[in-house]
């Protein structure tokens, strides 16, 4: 998170001074060459695969193609469902919060877990059709300064409604894994205000970002700023 | 901003070409190559016609350079094109001679120009070998296939590799398309221009005048498939849920595909089709001329529905195109199909005629939801197949190359790395 100062010296810092600089990001899909046509072999390339590749099928997937109403939010119950009709999976693995994990290797065995439950419950190994197979892909992130700066919080208000995308999914989803706290970005900054925006900030906290398109997210801020701060951003 | 920058931001918003600044400005100077074999006709040719100016119009010193060959060498390389697509295909020694010595030839007169570059995107199997021509190449080189690979037949694949395993990465247009190889495998699905003439808004009258020209009735409801008399696209299916619609709902069927005769395959498929339409006045079969773009825009505009029963696809650009104009899509259940109808949001999978028949009466009769379908297809585009977001994704691979091929790319100053 940039909590930047405009003094060269962290040390001062004061409330007055914090900026927060507005980035924005572009993904790149890659193949990982990881594939799976069974149950079976989703579960062995689920503890091959590099880390990036668990992040890119729980949150990178948000940058990508999408559609508001998604029938489950991340790409491993997706196929468990519409490839290998396996509904109890898709459901389980839908419940799976990426946001309640440390780490991605603790959300990696928690998969892993509840794929080889099913296996072990499961008569026959669930099969998908050959052109229905899992590929597994990650994602680089290119991340850019956009040059605008906000200096006062409540012009959260008015500048969240026009970030891109990009934006929102650095600041708000990107951020959890980029941070020693998990915490979205405009928590991070409101939280050096000695205080003064920790309601602010415990409403932030209570936004799920797991279950909504980027859009939606975006929705959701600008509902929140909006209303603390007030339609013409100062309360 | 230049003119052609203004003109995307009128259709896109100018936080995406906002966007597309800022990356670009990281690329600002360098010299980027394009090269194909074709510098008329073909979806490759269309998008380099405006990714060229566009990358100009952002500070990058982008050239399109074309290949030419001879005939031997365009039939080896459509053997290749049909080979990489799952087709049996022999090729003779002789002609992968011709097909080597092309590239030889062109190289002599392009590696002065490559080797100087910073990027080299290298289009589709036919300029390949170039690489390996140029040694003295001090770039990335990209190889970018937008052939559908996910099943290509072997023995030729293994004489490609050859040529593409030397390249620093390479691009497939959808997960299922990548293969083995000794580099990257970037991701980027295709995309429309919203301002080509197969795209752009068009007045209403010119939409109306389809019916006119086509002997169409505008008082029927319309159902319509764009694309190449071929199986795959399986236009007997199409026609067969026409019919089962049809005897509860009334409705014309239009099926608009290219000329055949240079493809004797495409030939007899047509054949097949007027022979299932034989007798029914609504089944309107139009062969159109390969730049008949507006004409196929209006059509595509004065429908109510989109059809693309594909029963194998890439992509489906036309299934883009359909519902960038807000019509909701009926589709086959394959490929790239799946990636742009989202079932019950911006049209309906089907794998049977009858599944297609079904939803083709339920939107007939639903109107709200037919509406409804439409504007969620147009904004699924708008948001994720337009000709701005495919570029924004070269552009970050570009800048991936050549900063470093790490997991982050932070391009700021106080960003944490």
């Amino acid at each position: 998170m940039e909590n930047a100062c405009n003094g060269d010296n962290e040390n001062d810092c004061t409330s007055e001074y914090y900026q927060f600089h507005v980035r924005d990001c572009a993904l790149v899909s890659i193949a990982t060459g990881h594939r799976a046509q069974n149950l079976r072999e989703f579960a062995h390339e689920l503890g091959e695969v590099n880390p990036g590749s668990i992040y890119h099928h729980f949150w990178g997937r948000l940058m990508f193609p999408t559609f508001a109403e998604p029938e489950y939010n991340n790409d491993f119950a997706s196929w468990a469902s519409h490839a290998l009709h396996e509904k109890a999976l898709a459901e389980r693995l839908s419940m799976i919060d990426p946001a309640e994990h440390d780490d991605i290797e603790s959300l990696r065995r928690e998969v892993i877990e509840i794929v080889e439950s099913r296996l072990d419950e499961s008569e026959m190994v669930p099969w998908a059709r050959t052109d229905q197979q899992f590929h597994f892909l990650r994602s680089q992130i290119v991340v850019l300064d956009t040059g605008r700066v906000i200096e006062n919080p409540p012009d959260l208000s008015y500048v969240v409604p026009e970030l891109t995308r990009g934006s929102v999914f650095y600041h708000f989803i990107d951020a959890r894994r980029r941070t020693d706290t998990h915490s979205d970005d405009f928590s991070a900054w409101l939280e050096g205000f000695e205080g003064r925006y920790s309601d602010l900030c415990r409403k932030l906290e209570a936004l799920d970002p797991y279950f909504s398109p980027l859009e939606e997210i975006q929705v959701m801020l600008c509902e929140l700023f909006g209303d603390y701060f007030g339609n013409g951003g100062y309360k | 901003m230049s003119d052609i920058l203004d003109q995307y931001a009128e259709v896109v918003g100018t936080n995406v070409m906002d966007h597309l600044g800022q990356l670009a400005e990281q690329l600002k100077g360098l010299k980027v190559v394009h090269v194909n074999s074709t510098k008329e006709g073909g979806g490759v040719a269309e998008i380099l016609r405006k990714f060229i100016p566009l990358k100009q119009a952002l500070g990058i010193d982008a050239t399109w350079e074309v290949i030419d060959g001879d005939q031997d060498f365009y039939q080896c390389t459509k053997g290749f094109h049909n080979a990489l697509q799952g087709n049996q295909v022999y090729l003779n020694e002789s002609q992968l001679q011709a097909y080597e010595e092309t590239n030889r030839r062109n190289a002599e007169k392009l590696c002065p120009i490559l080797e100087d570059a910073d990027i080299v995107f290298i289009h589709d199997p036919q300029p390949a070998p170039l690489l390996n021509f140029c040694k003295n190449r001090r770039g990335k080189w990209i190889w970018r296939c937008h052939i559908d690979v996910s099943r290509p037949y072997r023995p030729v694949w293994k004489y490609m590799k050859n040529w593409v395993s030397s390249y620093d990465a390479s691009i497939f247009s959808l997960p299922e398309f990548a293969q083995r190889l000794p580099h990257h495998q970037y991701l980027i699905s295709p995309s429309i221009d919203p301002l080509s003439e197969k795209n752009i808004d068009l007045p209403d009258e010119e939409v109306r005048a389809v019916f006119d020209e086509f002997g169409l009735d505008p008082d029927l409801p319309m159902v319509t498939q764009v694309s190449r008399y071929d199986l795959f696209k399986d236009p007997i299916g199409v026609i067969e849920s026409y019919k089962l619609a049809k005897r509860l709902t009334p409705l014309q069927l239009v099926l608009a595909g290219g000329g055949a005769t240079d493809d004797p395959e495409g030939e007899a498929v047509l054949e097949m089709v007027r022979n299932a339409a034989e007798g029914d006045p609504d089944i309107h079969v139009l062969v159109l001329p390969p730049d008949a773009h507006r004409k196929i825009n209006a059509l595509q505009r004065a429908s109510d529905i989109v059809m693309q029963k594909s029963t194998k696809e890439g992509f489906g650009l036309t299934v883009t195109e359909a519902m960038w104009k807000g019509k909701p899509v009926i589709g086959g259940d394959t490929g790239g199909i799946r990636l742009q109808v989202i079932n019950h949001y911006t049209g309906f999978l089907v794998s049977t005629p009858e599944g297609a028949a079904l939803r083709v009466r339920y939107l007939l009769h639903r109107r709200d939801r037919l509406r409804e379908m439409g504007q969620w297809a147009r904004k699924l585009v708008k948001e994720n197949f337009l000709l701005t977001r495919q570029l924004k994704e070269y552009l970050a691979l570009m800048i991936s190359l050549l900063i470093g091929e790490h997991e982050r790319l932070e391009l700021c100053d106080e960003c944490p790395f």
